[in-house]
């Protein structure tokens, strides 16, 4: 297509033009319908959202509720650095603090759920093959990035979780006041009894697997970042798969409704939300 | 001017003494604490958990961020020492003195959406923390957006090997302190803690004391 002239509208609309069908590992597949990866027992029709984030990359997306999310580390460096919101109240979000209070522990895996500040589970966790994640350090941001890396604003090779969470909420009419703590799956950082916080290396392996259930109409925002707590001195982030397809929510035998007594109430608490 | 009368072992605060109320139990409270000042909190009874949120003053956008506090020192205990950053990687202010051993940053604040979860829903109409943030948030024109990561200073949350965590039986007692210098015009946003469910207040809310010297 380079030898194509682009002098006049019509030669540059015909350059244009001439770029599409171009395929890359990191793009949207559209219609999602497309999408060719899939896990076993899902048809191809109820894809709703397939896309690989580059290093780098980020992504956001409205789920209704009980669609499933599933991403995947296809080469073991992917960082999904994650924030939920309600998406039909954005002002109810992902409370990290209230996720591992009131599950009584610091460690996600199968079976968890990610709590909103307003009782309620936003999203669980159907599927884990890695089982080592973060909920506790957060996202990179301009200066933990140029202390690293030399540079760290979004135009540079070593853009920001922070930034590209703001961009991605922009779109969705959010602002620097609706980011509040992330977790971070696929990379793990382990707190020592004295308080301290180790990094974790090769947490994930390629491959790996992590599904959450939308338990409500969600707006989830990825950035797959290198993860503030990496010790490497390249900027390492490796493609996320997303593949996401319609499913039911949680029904009143759910197993992971049923996990505990705090799980029952936090359904409890979505299914009151959405009766009236 | 010096103070030294909060605490048989507390260091005398510098400057003038611009603020020193009480705030009674369960009580919502916000101050302006100009750049260079000091904040004092004083655990009068003991074991008394105080919810704090610190926003910059002039740009209530960038406010305290747990997450890269704790990331910046590689620790979730705040100790003296250490700097409590923003959501913009600043420092907001920093802990420089105190007589408890840790404080908490990962237990999050009450509420009564979180209770329901926690003890029942018979706790739904009980006093939280994020109700009195709200409550002193609205003085100075925040809301629920603003609610975000806080501290809790004199509150105790261990994690163990296996990720187990919870609040614990406290480590503070009468007229513990701690001592946060403003490296910034800050908007000190705290809720007494109300919470009556766990030991964060050893079941029994009491009053803090908040001076402000510089």
């Amino acid at each position: 297509m380079s030898k194509l002239s682009t002098a006049t509208p019509l030669k540059a609309r015909d350059h244009a033009r001439a770029q599409a069908g171009v395929l890359a590992e990191t793009m949207p597949t559209l219609p999602a319908s497309n999408a060719t990866k899939l896990p076993s027992g899902v048809r191809s029709e109820d894809v709703v959202w397939e896309e690989t984030i580059p290093s780098g990359g980020y992504a956001s997306r409205v789920l209704k509720r009980g669609t499933r999310l599933r991403l995947t580390n296809v080469n073991s460096d992917a960082c999904a650095t994650l924030l939920i919101y309600n998406a039909d109240r954005p002002f109810e979000r992902l409370n990290v603090a209230d996720t591992i209070k009131v599950q009584w522990n610091g460690y996600l895996g199968q079976g968890k759920l990610l709590l909103s500040d307003m009782g309620r589970s936003l999203m669980s966790i159907t599927l884990d093959t890695c089982g080592q994640h973060d909920t506790f350090a957060g996202a990179s941001n301009p200066k933990t990035n140029a202390a690293k890396y030399g540079d760290g604003a979004n135009y540079t090779p070593h853009p920001n979780a922070r930034e590209r969470f703001l961009i991605a909420l922009a779109k969705h009419g959010l602002g620097r006041s609706d980011v509040m703590p992330n977790i971070n799956l696929f990379k793990s950082v382990r707190i020592e009894k004295d308080g301290g916080m180790t990094w974790v290396d090769n947490a994930s392996k390629p491959g790996d697997v992590v599904e959450l259930r939308a338990d409500m109409n969600v707006l989830v925002v990825l950035a797959n970042t290198p993860h503030v707590l990496d010790p490497r001195p390249m900027y390492t982030a490796t493609p996320l798969r997303i593949t996401a397809y319609r499913g039911e929510p949680a029904g009143p035998d759910d197993a992971i409704r049923n996990a505990s007594p705090e799980a029952q109430r936090a359904f409890l608490n979505v299914d009151d939300y959405f009766l009236s | 001017m010096t103070v030294n009368d909060t605490s048989a072992d507390a260091p005398p605060l510098h400057g003038v003494i611009v603020y020193d109320e009480i705030i009674p139990a369960r009580a919502p409270w916000a101050h302006v604490v100009k750049a260079g000042q000091t904040l004092r909190i004083v655990d009068v009874e003991g074991n008394q958990a105080v919810d704090c949120i610190v926003f910059n003053a002039h740009d209530h956008a960038e406010r305290y961020s747990a997450p890269d506090t704790m990331a910046a020192q590689k620790n979730i205990f705040l100790v003296t020492g250490s700097r409590l950053l923003s959501t913009e990687g600043n420092v907001l202010m920093t802990l420089t003195a105190t007589n408890v051993a840790y404080h908490d940053t990962i237990g999050g604040a009450c509420s009564p959406e979180s209770n329901t979860l926690r003890y029942g829903h018979h706790t739904k109409h009980q006093h939280g923390c994020v109700d009195n943030f709200l409550n002193a948030g609205a003085w100075h024109g925040l809301g629920k957006r603003d609610m975000t990561s806080n501290i809790n200073w004199f509150m105790n949350v261990p994690v163990e090997r296996d990720g187990s965590l919870g609040i614990v039986d406290g480590i503070s007692a009468p007229g513990k302190y701690v001592d946060l210098k403003a490296a910034l015009d800050v908007l000190v946003v705290i809720s007494n803690c109300p919470q009556i469910n766990n030991p964060c207040n050893a079941f029994n809310p009491t009053a803090v004391r908040a001076i402000v010297a510089g």
